[in-house]
């Protein structure tokens, strides 16, 4: 396949990206990192990673102008977007991480502290996860592959169809999320070894045949 | 539920991997970054990469070769990172928050420290409160002295009149968020982990404790679970030299009823 769609990787303070920009550039994807929405503007896919505080993570957007962008490319323009941990949380309505923030909203649900019962938080660590439905994301991943968690909250969308992919840590946690061109995951895909790099994979050829 | 996880430890001296015998013995083993090329395909669940050249030397020793050398831990950090889709630790002399902030943004997930959480406790609280728990690893030395357990630092060579446990719930009050526990005595014998030493902390602790210091066979590292309490187990010397020897640690380690994480060959 000629892999000539560029990807922008979000860069807005959230921790550090070289590792989501390593997985991409290995499995052959031309990616830009970037806060300028200009680049959003040129760019087939974007991806919105990032660890650390909802908060901030909300606050940074907003102050470089990328809501709005991020707005105009994903829901007006429908490009495929993959969230990565506070990408995928960042999508509820609100998180209460440390507060009450409001986030971007394109997935109606709450972000919540987890709360496994006699189990350690942060989850942190590889655990499998469950495929409920279909999804491009998930396309030659078997069930129960393993996928690397780093978290303490967890996004509950409302709309139970959009949660593709659940794990079970004391309770069934939504791990995987797909709306028509919005996909996310809560683990890191990065540092998952071959199911990871699959599944970016598996984002970068959705972008593919979306840009086609 | 979490999986029970196998990390190698590679250990980096003058630039060079080796292989280490009590913190004294050191023998070349290879180019580090084969050896993570391999492990990122062979089920590995994490790396742990140390630098322990002594003082300040750094980037000597042999030139004769042909493989990279870096003046320091960023570089080389940098340079591994890019072929490794596991979490990546790495330590050896870190001292400064701002030496951290460099490690994560070349790409290191946690950073290992030791020496610094003696003399400085107050830069593991720092570091916890600006990183998360979750990116810093105590590394426990520790050397047997009349019968007593006792915590060492300094590459091994200070003692500080530190019992294990207290020091592992000290540290964790500090903020770390996870204990790689070593035992110089075990270290490179290939006669299994000091469990006796690995339990007392486990048991003590909230935070997992990796086990480290002593595997020669691959019951060493069921036993490091099972006996020990230890939350993953971590090896080096027997990693180096042999075809797909995580993999067969893992297989064995399946076998013998631990929850581990096991993949076939993945293509992309």
């Amino acid at each position: 396949m000629n892999m000539k769609s560029k990807i922008a990787i979000v860069d807005y303070g959230m921790g550090n990206l070289r590792s989501v920009v390593n997985a991409f550039t290995f499995v052959g994807a031309r990616v830009k990192v970037t806060n300028n929405p200009k680049e959003l503007a040129k760019a087939a896919g974007v991806v919105v990673p990032g660890q650390g505080a909802i908060r901030d993570c909300v606050a940074n957007l907003h102050k470089l102008n990328l809501v709005k962008a991020l707005r105009e490319e994903v829901i007006q323009k429908h490009k495929p977007y993959l969230g990565i941990c506070l990408g995928l949380q960042v999508l509820g309505d609100i998180s209460f991480e440390g507060g009450e923030f409001e986030c971007l909203g394109w997935i109606e649900g709450e972000v919540k502290l987890i709360k496994p019962k006699g189990l350690k938080v942060p989850h942190l660590g590889w655990n499998e996860v469950n495929i409920l439905h279909s999804s491009p994301l998930f396309e030659g991943l078997s069930d129960k592959e393993c996928f690397y968690f780093a978290h303490s909250y967890i996004l509950w969308p409302n709309d139970k169809s959009v949660v593709v992919a659940t794990t079970d840590y004391g309770e069934e946690l939504p791990v995987a999320i797909h709306k028509k061109n919005v996909m996310a995951v809560q683990f890191h895909p990065e540092k998952s070894q071959g199911a990871g790099l699959k599944l970016i994979k598996n984002f970068i050829n959705f972008v593919e045949k979306t840009a086609c | 539920m979490l999986k029970i996880r196998l990390i190698p430890v590679m250990l980096m001296r003058q630039g060079m991997l080796v292989r280490s015998v009590g913190f004294t013995t050191y023998r070349p083993a290879g180019n580090p970054l084969n050896a993570i090329q391999f492990f990122n395909q062979w089920d590995v669940d994490e790396i742990v990469f140390l630098d322990i050249t002594p003082g300040k030397s750094r980037g000597v020793g042999r030139l004769d070769d042909n493989y990279e050398r870096f003046e320091s831990l960023v570089d080389y950090t940098k340079y591994i990172s890019r072929h490794c889709f596991v979490p990546l630790t790495v330590g050896g002399g870190i001292a400064t928050i701002a030496n951290m902030r460099e490690l994560f943004n070349a790409g290191a997930d946690k950073v290992s420290l030791n020496t610094i959480i003696h003399s400085h406790p107050e830069v593991l609280q720092e570091a916890s409160g600006m990183f998360g728990r979750q990116a810093l690893v105590a590394s426990i030395d520790v050397k047997k002295t009349r019968g007593n357990y006792e915590v060492v630092t300094g590459y091994g060579k200070k003692m500080t009149g530190m019992n294990p446990v207290s020091w592992a719930k000290e540290v964790q009050k500090l903020g770390a968020g996870e204990i790689l526990l070593n035992s110089i005595d075990n270290d490179g014998k290939m006669q299994g982990y000091d469990l006796k030493l690995i339990q007392m902390v486990a048991d003590e602790v909230d935070i997992p404790v990796i086990a480290c210091g002593g595997v020669g066979n691959w019951q060493h590292l069921v036993d490091g679970v099972k006996k020990g309490h230890a939350s993953a187990v971590a090896a080096a010397n027997i990693f180096h030299f042999s075809e797909q020897a995580t993999k067969k640690a893992k297989d064995y380690m399946f076998e013998a009823g631990l929850n581990v994480r096991k993949t076939g060959f993945m293509h992309w």
